[in-house]
């Protein structure tokens, strides 16, 4: 196994140099001078020059490309123009928050998605049947912002429930960090639930066609430990991967969400820093979430040849 | 006849599939719906500037933020303008923005999916690897990302989204393109000494079409919310041009005093939305009748 994935990082080392190109690039690419941007109304050629200089503007592009990545390797991903903080500390404040709603919306997912799509594939061609999959399209098609917008409108401005938006951190009181994120994760979880309803049942209708099933019908067992213990748990393995892979999809949703919510969290940052222009901070969220979203393609395979003893030895 | 319009005939995949997709497609009541819902928005769309309604950027400062009523069917907003209207201008611009960014993948990915796939060795190893690379990031940061770096309009967030939908489809233009390039056809094209534009052209770009023409379907009902989501977050359509995304975020400042204001656009994306998901997955279904 740890062969497995020191081979696997081996490969993923190319794809993140390639992302780190690209990062860069993208900021090559923006219309004026950065110079400017930096010096404001100081429009003093001394300190043009100062500047340029400082930030080894004047160096060709693939030296100043080897200086960036060079830092970024060493953990510095610049400084962030609108707050002076260097960009990963940034990122590691913000981060645990994120953490903290994903964590929140898969749980939802996995309470509404999973049951829902076994129900599904269990009474295929049904009314659940198909009331689960008009469920799951129109979870997939409805856009997560609107759907905040409007709980915000039932659950906060007219039955006065749940607050609309203010962040509390969990370590400093627990029960309400998880009442004021509780909207958030369920606006955030619906569409993850929608995705994961399709797998599950997916997975579920192929598990219960095969043989071991019948067999286990065969030999007398209770439908509920067939369902359980022999399908489910052979369609848990897709399962589990599709969850892993969710994390690109829970980031971006993230985005929206906690604008809408007003969570100060990694999405906030990204929001944030592209309005304001704080270009380092947005390259290096890039550079972390591809490198994130790389290693949790990792995982999903690592956590495959765990569940699937078939691939084991393969 | 020519010998290579022979092997096209002797070659009955394509057509054959085609004809029995679109049949049963026809008998699919669902994805009619789907489809359906989404000439419905089309024709609208269309027939914007004939419909008997006020200007998207027409003001009537007696009428504002008035809820639903006979003079405005869906209400108006914080500076009196009817929402209706800009309901139906602004799904010219959702449309446009589905439309035109999967054109942009689509133009782009086709062409450096089916490089990799027929000429492979090099060529194959770049291109994938650049294909990995974007992948890794997830779609609406890269979205938003790009259309931070090209500047807040609706023809950037185009871009954008174009661009960050780019790699799944060289990836399965790819990937088909490899599939095709086993087949007997294939061999006897080469065999007769067609062109490699020829091969690509009667036989490669026929048959990898059904899957990318799905992917297409479903992306541009994710680019929809995509642009609705930039725009949301004002890196899409800017004001005073009517967009979904952007009455959003303007409704958001007023959902105590104005609801209607926020629902009718979030209305308008799901149905927009859904239609787009159903037609694709009535036209995964067709294709493929085994996944159904």
């Amino acid at each position: 196994m740890l062969s497995f994935i020191g081979r696997r990082i081996l490969i993923a080392i190319p794809t993140i140099l390639l992302i780190s190109v690209f990062v860069f690039f993208l900021q090559k690419l923006l219309p004026g001078d950065p110079v400017l941007a930096l010096a404001g109304e100081d429009r003093n050629p001394e300190i043009l020059a100062f500047l340029r200089e400082k930030y080894r503007l004047n160096d060709p592009l693939y030296v100043q490309y080897f200086t960036w990545i060079g830092n970024a390797l060493q953990g510095d991903l610049g400084i962030s123009l609108r707050t002076q903080q260097p960009v990963l500390t940034l990122i590691g404040q913000k981060l645990p928050v994120t953490i903290q709603l994903a964590l929140m919306a898969l749980v939802i997912a996995v309470v509404i998605g999973v049951p829902a799509g076994i129900l599904s594939a269990y009474r295929k061609g049904t009314w659940i049947d198909w009331l689960a999959n008009i469920l799951a399209l129109s979870g997939l098609s409805v856009p997560n912002f609107w759907l905040g917008i409007m709980l915000i409108l039932l659950v906060s401005v007219k039955l006065g429930w749940l607050p609309a938006s203010g962040y509390q951190p969990f370590l400093e009181d627990p029960l309400q960090s998880m009442r004021t994120m509780l909207m958030p994760a369920f606006v955030l979880g619906t569409g993850l639930a929608a995705t994961l309803m399709r797998h599950t049942r997916s997975a579920m209708l192929g598990v219960l066609k095969s043989d071991y099933v019948r067999t286990a019908r065969a030999k007398g067992l209770s439908e509920t430990t067939v369902v359980v213990k022999h399908a489910l748990r052979n369609a848990l393995v897709p399962i589990v991967t599709v969850v892993t892979l969710l994390f690109g999809e829970l980031l971006g949703g993230a985005v929206l969400t906690e604008q809408i919510f007003t969570i100060p969290g990694f999405g906030k940052l990204v929001v944030d820093a592209v309005f304001n222009r704080d270009y380092a901070v947005v390259q290096g969220i890039v550079l972390c979430t591809a490198v994130a979203f790389i290693a949790m393609n990792i995982l999903a395979d690592a956590l495959y040849r765990v569940l699937n003893p078939r691939m084991r030895n393969s | 006849m020519s010998s290579a319009t022979e092997i096209y005939e002797t070659e009955p995949l394509a057509p054959r599939r085609r004809s029995r997709a679109l049949a049963h497609l026809l008998n699919n009541p669902v994805a009619l719906f789907g489809a359906a819902l989404v000439m419905f928005f089309v024709i609208t769309a269309l027939l914007a500037p004939l419909l008997p309604i006020p200007g998207p950027a027409e003001t009537d400062w007696a009428a504002v933020r008035k809820a639903p009523s006979a003079a405005h069917w869906l209400g108006t907003d914080e500076i009196g303008r009817d929402v209706l209207s800009r309901m139906i201008w602004g799904a010219q611009a959702s449309l446009l923005a589905g439309v035109v960014s999967v054109a942009i993948a689509l133009g782009l990915g086709i062409p450096l999916g089916v490089m990799a796939g027929y000429r492979r060795g090099w060529t194959d190893a770049v291109i994938s690897r650049i294909t990995e690379a974007l992948l890794a990031a997830p779609f609406l940061i890269l979205a938003i990302a790009l259309a931070a770096f090209l500047g807040p309009s609706l023809r950037n967030a185009m871009i954008a989204i174009g661009l960050s939908a780019m790699p799944i489809f060289i990836r399965i233009a790819r990937g088909q393109t490899l599939q095709v390039m086993t087949e007997d056809y294939v061999e006897s094209a080469r065999a007769i000494g067609l062109t490699h534009g020829a091969i690509i052209w009667r036989y490669v770009l026929p048959n990898i079409f059904p899957p990318l023409l799905v992917q297409a379907t479903l992306t541009i009902a994710t680019a929809i919310i995509a642009e609705a989501s930039l725009s949301f977050l004002g890196l899409g359509q800017q004001p005073p041009a009517p967009s979904w995304g952007s009455m959003l975020n303007t409704a958001k400042a007023f959902l105590e005093q104005a609801p209607w204001m926020a629902m009718w656009p979030g209305i308008a994306i799901f149905l927009v939305v859904l239609g787009f998901n159903l037609l694709g997955d009535g036209l995964r279904d067709a294709f493929d009748p085994r996944e159904s």
